[in-house]
């Protein structure tokens, strides 16, 4: 592993802290008050700013501190969490998450960004008011400036330590100086596990030690308490560096003992340490530094502290009872995280390898099916041992394809999460007052159809917001609340996730949405439409109501292109509004992508797959329901319409003449627009999950082709691009732009 | 021998920069994800040294070194606190539950290695 790799850990673990901190912030909005919620959303920037510092990445160190020093006033209770407060922060955890993806893709976030944010966490921090909306932000724009990076405000820094000042002259050296220190631990300096003579070993590390112990302290035997502390030490050291170097040395020891450093050498000290030492055994010898190096501690407090360990085994009867009680208390905070969040135990597989499993899975089904018809053909059938073998096999491999597409399902949450800040961000800029609303954010798609989701919902929420809602004034006008209510909620119906984006807005204004289908001449001005086939104009191509192109909405992307990506995945959309009431969009997507429910047709003796949530029916022509329209266009009477009649093989240029209708099927398809299309094909062969095979990897992008599968009985399917066919069928040429691949 | 190392803390960015750092400074390495592990862990790994966060899920660093500190068999381990903390009450109380010495964050690995070799032997 190299750093890159950790660096690598630390975005990913970025995600997950930024996803704890917005739902924790969330949970505080909506009224929460458990302190382990405050401290999880704590953990979370102090870890970010933790694995930032460790990168030198300083923007990101600077903007989590002044976050992280806030944070901490909510903590410990000095700060309340007011709802503007919270406000404050959800946007600072979106500012955090924008730094992050800046150091991650080398972007840079505008400083004005930060500066407001940080002036304002400061303010609430320092306890001050918050400066009033509008305010000029603090006069520092660089918020690295203006807040102190954290090492800085530590009051410790690295031991420096060099080696140059070892110079085997016995005289001062020049740039050196003397000092004389006085060192004397007390018992706890012991019980923290801190050993003298390592002290000391550490302090050579800064020039040329001479070490007295003084051991004059020391009772006899009888009134030697193990663990006390009774030596002292005096220590000359020659050194470049200064009295400061010497006292970090002593960093750790400061608190547990007398420490005492003096400039210059105290040669009478050393001459004489103390009167009486010179009666004692052990008169002050001069100390061999590379003893200390080489051999273990056999300084004299160790041997202290070993008769210490053999009475701690054998006497104290209230350590037991103190481990008792921190067990105990162990015990209740795991007992309160247990109450808050039950984590489920998870392990991190790359994706490539569940992607692995799951194509060897795909094969599996395939051979099992292959194996299953060779078994019909040869008419041992019969066999009911064989069988009831292949039944067996066949419902152990659906298992096992249903688990393994289990792996690969992912809770919609960390989507509905981006959402939260996409609703403020578009509410800030539009001043609305909005508050979303989740439900069902753990409901579970694959993972594949997760990260296509994301685009068309951020652009269905921005125009929820941005059309759908009413501002305030127009809401308190209309006897509302203020505050508009987005609803976003996911639930399983059918095999099927439904996604819904409700709003308690004004809903579709149809006259104005009726004029600008005139306009724009998608409808005539005689055209009699049903309120939900005004509503649905909205999807169609080019269709929008904004008088002007407002920034949010205004991105060259319509509700059409939402519906076709939706489409692209399997999906569908709907609207249903009411006026005055708000509108829902309801989609309802494939669990996964991985394997599709088609119908098998042939095709000019080719076999191709169409997938099932295309198709709104089949049905049988007749030669009375088809009339040619223009040299080469027909199209079919259904129930009173007539809907365009599209040759697939024809379209694909399996063949250059036009099929006999009468002799084929058709497929009547909803397409792009909502327009429906009905596709001629040879025959019907039947209905099955396929398992999706990419073409891309292999070919490039085939124009009216989404994918390949592989059948039962072994031949290669191509799965259809229904939208892509329709387009050509238009006479546009196929292209890849055009071709939406179901697969990614 | 190899000395033993036990880390404690819940940042997967940080245990990993630990492990890397430790074992091409020739340690071996022991590696727990909050003060409720780290005491399970101490029992059966018997460290050398212990470097440990302060901000943890379940049982935070103050709790784990007073865990320590209390365990009979254990009490005299050194312990060092890696930490961002930087003001001086936070670093207190560190003292007061037992901590030996402290790395500051942002994470260096001649830091964390002199800090370690300050304290044992």
């Amino acid at each position: 592993m190299d750093m890159n790799e950790i660096k690598e850990i630390f975005f990913q673990e970025c995600e997950e802290q930024l996803a704890e901190l917005e739902s924790g912030l969330l949970r505080l909005n909506d009224g929460d008050t458990d302190p382990e919620t405050v401290n999880a959303v704590f953990r979370a920037v102090h870890s970010i700013k933790g694995g930032a510092g460790a990168f030198g990445l300083d923007d990101l160190v600077s903007f989590a501190h002044v976050f992280e020093t806030t944070l901490d006033c909510v903590r410990s209770n000095k700060l309340e969490a007011s709802p503007d407060l919270l406000k404050v922060m959800l946007r600072s955890a979106d500012v955090l998450a924008d730094l992050t993806a800046a150091s991650r893709d080398g972007g840079k976030v505008e400083t004005s960004r930060t500066s407001g944010l940080v002036a304002e966490l400061e303010a609430y921090a320092k306890g001050q008011p918050r400066p009033a909306a509008g305010a000029p932000v603090a006069a520092n724009p660089d918020p690295a400036a203006s807040t102190p990076a954290p090492a800085d405000d530590n009051g410790f820094e690295p031991v420096p330590f060099s080696f140059d000042g070892f110079d085997d002259d016995e005289a001062v050296g020049e740039g050196r100086s003397v000092f004389t220190v006085r060192f004397k631990p007390r018992s706890d300096l012991y019980a923290k596990g801190n050993e003298a003579v390592l002290l000391i070993r550490d302090l050579a590390k800064i020039g040329e030690l001479q070490v007295h112990c003084q051991v004059d302290q020391l009772p006899s035997i009888d009134l030697l308490d193990p663990e006390g502390a009774y030596f002292s030490w005096l220590i000359r050291v020659e050194t470049d560096k200064d009295e400061e170097a010497i006292r970090q040395a002593f960093e750790f020891a400061e608190w547990d003992a007398e420490i005492e450093i003096t400039a210059g050498a105290d040669d009478e000290a050393f001459a004489d340490p103390d009167a009486s030492a010179a009666d004692q055994p052990m008169a002050p010898v001069p100390f061999d530094l590379n003893l200390l190096d080489d051999l273990p501690v056999v300084s004299d407090e160790a041997a202290a502290s070993e008769p210490a360990m053999a009475e701690a085994a054998l006497a104290p009867a209230n350590l037991p009872l103190a481990a008792k009680a921190i067990a105990a208390e162990v015990e209740k905070k795991e007992a309160t995280v247990a109450a808050v969040s039950a984590a489920p135990q998870t392990i991190r597989v790359d994706l490539d390898r569940v992607d692995r499993l799951i194509n060897l899975v795909g094969e599996l089904v395939i051979n099992q099916a292959m194996l299953a018809q060779s078994v019909v053909e040869n008419e041992s059938g019969s066999s009911s041992a064989i069988n009831l073998g292949l039944e067996e096999l066949q419902q152990l491999t659906r298992e096992i394809q249903d688990s393994v597409m289990a792996i690969r399902a992912q809770p919609v949450k960390p989507v509905f999460q981006r959402m939260g800040r996409i609703v403020r961000e578009i509410a800030d800029m539009t001043n609305k007052q909005v508050r979303l609303v989740t439900e069902g954010e753990n409901t579970e798609v694959d993972k594949t159809v997760i990260d296509k989701i994301a685009e068309p919902l951020t652009h269905m929420i921005r125009n929820a917001v941005d059309h759908g809602l009413e501002t305030p004034e127009k809401r308190t006008a209309a006897g509302k609340n203020a505050e508009g209510v987005l609803r976003l909620s996911a639930k399983h119906r059918s095999g099927r996730i439904v996604i819904e984006i409700a709003d308690d807005g004004a809903g579709i204004d149809r006259d104005r949405v009726r004029f600008k289908a005139i306009e724009n001449g998608l409808i005539t001005p005689d055209s009699n439409l049903s309120d939900e086939e005004i509503d649905n104009l909205i999807f169609h191509p080019g269709f929008s109501t904004a008088d002007k192109i407002s920034d949010i909405s205004g991105r060259g992307v319509g509700m059409d292109v939402v519906k076709r990506s939706i489409q692209a995945l399997g999906g569908r959309i709907s609207i249903t509004s009411r006026p005055g009431k708000g509108s829902v969009f309801t989609m309802s997507l494939p669990l996964t992508l991985a394997v599709l429910d088609g119908m098998v047709v042939t095709v000019a003796n080719q076999t191709l797959v169409v997938p099932l949530t295309a198709i709104v029916e089949t049905l049988q022509p007749e030669k009375k329901d088809i009339h040619s329209f223009g040299p080469s266009q027909r199209l079919i009477a259904i129930r009173e319409t007539f809907c365009p009649l599209v040759d697939v093989g024809n379209i694909l240029n399996f063949r250059s003449d036009l099929a006999d209708p009468v002799a084929g099927v058709a497929l009547l398809v909803e397409s792009e627009g909502g327009g429906q299309r009905a596709l001629m094909v040879d025959a019907i062969q039947g209905q099955r999950q396929v398992v999706i095979k990419s073409l891309e990897a292999n070919y490039t992008n085939v124009p009216g082709i989404a994918a390949a599968t592989i059948l039962g009985d072994g031949r290669v399917a191509l799965i259809l691009d229904v939208d892509a066919v329709v387009i050509a069928s238009r006479g546009q040429p196929l292209s890849s732009e055009m071709a939406l691949a179901a697969t990614g | 021998m190899k000395k033993k190392v036990l880390t404690v803390d819940d940042s997967r960015t940080i245990r990993n920069m630990l492990l890397v750092t430790l074992n091409n400074a020739g340690f071996d390495t022991i590696q727990a994800e909050d003060g409720v592990e780290g005491l399970e862990v101490l029992e059966e790994c018997n460290p050398d040294v212990i470097v440990t966060d302060i901000n943890m899920p379940r049982l935070d660093g103050f709790g784990f070194i007073e865990g320590v500190r209390q365990n009979e068999r254990y009490r005299a381990i050194p312990i060092l606190v890696l930490t961002t903390e930087s003001d001086a009450e936070k670093k207190n109380r560190a003292r007061e539950a037992g901590a030996t010495g402290w790395i500051v964050k942002p994470f260096d690995p001649s830091k964390l290695i002199a800090a370690i070799e300050r304290v044992t032997a």
